[in-house]
């Protein structure tokens, strides 16, 4: 038999029909995960055609993008203070109530982004297929799972169907040797990556990581990588599942239990890419070279090493990037002064990315002048943040502890950063304007962030790491 | 959908490469619960200035733009978030087609889907096209081709299926929705 990469197993089994010249492969959907966002007029699509959902046991809905992160506006009983954000969420809760779609509402404490609840209740297992109305469900690939993002037409077409009509992608290794240094996080890594193969490098392809530095990272670690794929022009990023992945799931709510655990996790053990399985394209890294890594420009793969300076020459598109974020060709980012930090979103906002944080703020202080915002990833996390003291840690910083969701990374709910200013921030994007308009992103890891808001300045964490 | 053959249209040119769709529409204006009316915030941090007023520099506000219905853009358009806002704004703006060398997956997708032509044209015709904002194209879908002023044609790729959907104005979920047996048996064979 053929050696089969992981995606191929998983495709071939989600193949309703397979695709042939004429017409698109039609895709079975195991999961599909939707927020307030993106799925208002898809349920408009199935209300004007009378059609009710196909399939409400692998449909889960949350609220996450336009959501207060504020206390008093969640459980306070203060309205949500942006009228059009109330009013999507309201929205969500007709719609999920009239057609019986299971929601996590604004108050439930399983509730927080979506690509942190997904795996935090199990609900995301390995060789699924699992699309969301949102570009980062490539998260979910960590668990060697086919996880994509869709426009609003397809989030009707599964919600209708349970289908998709794909053409099937190519493949990419990224094979990642070695192991990544102290104090430099898979954060750096996935930026390394992006900039290297580009931010179109994995356009048409499905991603996957591979390799010793892979291997050895935590779950956690390998959804901040898939995280970001699409950061690189892939919909999806994958891992092959280990014992890592079957340690973290066991367990969950939405996992298999008892018979059907053992069963499930023989079944996961076949999926891994065969030895000589052929990949359409290939890259090979060495994680012992990555530094922890800082963006510059406007988009992920403007980035460099904290030790490294901008480059000194570039097309009007690069020189148009460093106007917007007010540097020089040439420059060093180390060093430059910043005013807000945001620790947050569904790349860096889990339980470890907040340890990392407060392993660097414990006993110090958010540097005058700066705003930190610390924003946990779910009220899950928040709860395990909060048992561990890990918010007092913030606070007593002199940082701002906050409700979940998906706040300043993209500042749709209001959290943003302010004109001109400049935010080093633990989250997937630095396009103009992305944390508000005119905001200057840095994107970085949660140490480098932390280490920023003490200092006031962009700076390498691992000086406060002993 | 309406169906599109083709279409004959003037040229906007942006040449930025890596034009997201954060870009094409800001984030603050998703909590909109429909489709319509979005046209008024296309690229609106690049049209408007913090007052609101227009930029006089930005191409959409001259008046060369006015009509236009093919937009050129740089290597890599619509990279970023999945919103299918992005096509949604475009159209209702007035495009019906962009033009790059690399068009995002999900971008295209999601263009695909409402009418909104992803063109993707080879690396010479693309330095001609921004060489020449305004030049008058032909985009004719059943050849696949774009027509230049220069009397060149340039065939672009695709997906057979999305062809006949668009020229015939025919939409995925009704196709989808009629293989309906084909779903049932495989549920009833994969039970999980």
């Amino acid at each position: 038999m053929a050696a089969l990469t992981m995606f191929e197993k998983v495709w071939s089994a989600h193949e309703v029909v397979p695709e042939t010249s004429d017409t698109p492969a039609i895709l079975y959907i195991d999961l599909h995960l939707t927020h307030e966002v993106t799925s208002p007029q898809a349920f408009s699509v199935l209300r004007e055609r009378g059609l009710p959902v196909r399939r409400l046991d692998r449909t889960l809905a949350t609220m996450d993008h336009s959501t207060p992160t504020d206390h008093d506006q969640i459980f306070g009983g203060v309205p949500i203070r942006l009228e059009s954000a109330r009013k999507q969420v309201e929205q969500l809760e007709r719609n999920t109530s009239e057609f019986g779609v299971e929601l996590i509402g604004l108050q439930s404490p399983q509730r927080g982004i979506v690509h942190i609840i997904g795996p935090e209740l199990g609900a995301t297992q390995p060789g699924k297929t699992v699309v969301c109305g949102d570009s980062h469900t490539s998260t979910h690939g960590a668990f060697g799972a086919l996880a994509f993002g869709i426009g609003t037409t397809e989030v009707g077409h599964v919600l209708a169907t349970q289908c998709l009509l794909q053409r099937k992608p190519k493949t990419f290794s990224v094979e990642v040797q070695g192991r990544l240094g102290p104090g430099v996080t898979a954060k750096d890594l996935i930026l390394a990556i992006i900039g290297r193969i580009g931010v179109s490098g994995g356009t048409g392809h499905v991603l996957e990581y591979r390799g010793e530095a892979i291997r050895a990272m935590s779950m956690e670690e390998r959804m901040t990588v898939c995280n970001m794929s699409i950061e690189a022009g892939a919909r999806a990023g994958m891992v092959a599942p280990d014992e890592t992945t079957f340690a973290y799931l066991e367990g969950r709510p939405r996992a298999p239990a008892g018979e059907l655990w053992e069963r499930a996790v023989d079944t996961w053990r076949q999926l891994p890419s065969d030895p000589g399985a052929r990949f359409d394209r290939e890259v090979v890294l060495d994680a012992g070279h990555v530094e922890p890594m800082i963006t510059y420009g406007t988009n992920p793969g403007m980035v460099l090493p904290l030790s490294g300076a901008i480059p000194s020459s570039g097309d009007e598109v690069f020189r148009k990037a460093l106007r917007y974020m007010g540097f020089e060709p040439g420059e060093h980012v180390a060093g430059k002064a910043i005013d807000v930090v945001f620790v947050g979103s569904c790349t860096n906002a889990r339980i470890s990315d907040l340890r990392a944080a407060a392993r660097v703020m414990d006993g110090r202080k958010v540097a005058r002048r700066v705003r930190m915002l610390v924003v946990p990833g779910s009220q899950q996390v928040k709860k395990e943040a909060e048992a561990e003291g890990l918010d007092r840690i913030f606070v007593e910083a002199g940082a701002e502890w906050r409700e979940s969701g998906c706040s300043m990374c993209l500042g749709m709910n209001g959290d943003t950063v302010g004109a001109g200013k400049y935010a080093v921030s633990t989250s997937n994007r630095n396009f103009e304007g992305r944390q508000g308009t005119g905001a200057r992103t840095l994107l970085a890891s949660p140490l480098t962030a932390a280490a920023a808001a003490v200092t006031g300045r962009v700076t390498d964490p691992r000086e406060f790491l002993g | 959908m309406e169906p599109i053959t083709q279409l004959r249209s003037r040229t906007v040119v942006m040449p930025s490469t890596n034009i997201d769709t954060d870009q094409i529409i800001p984030a603050r204006f998703l909590t909109t619960t429909t489709r319509e009316g979005l046209g008024k915030a296309l690229f609106a941090d690049w049209r408007y200035d913090a007052a609101g007023n227009p930029r006089p520099d930005f191409i959409l506000n001259r008046p060369e733009a006015a009509g236009c219905q093919a937009l050129v853009a740089g290597r890599n358009v619509g990279c970023g978030s999945s919103r299918e806002h992005a096509p949604w704004a475009l159209i209702d703006y007035g495009f019906r087609a962009v033009i790059s060398t690399e068009i995002a997956d999900i971008f295209r997708n999601n263009s695909l889907k409402n009418g909104l032509l992803p063109v993707t044209v080879d690396e010479e015709t693309h330095v001609w096209l921004l060489a020449h904002p305004g030049t008058e194209i032909a985009i004719d879908l059943e050849t696949c081709t774009v027509a230049l002023a220069d009397g060149r044609e340039v065939s672009f790729p695709l997906e057979p299926f999305a062809r006949y959907c668009l020229m015939n104005g025919v939409d995925e979920l009704g196709f989808l929705l009629s293989r309906k047996e084909d779903i049932e048996h495989y549920e009833r064979t994969h039970a999980k």
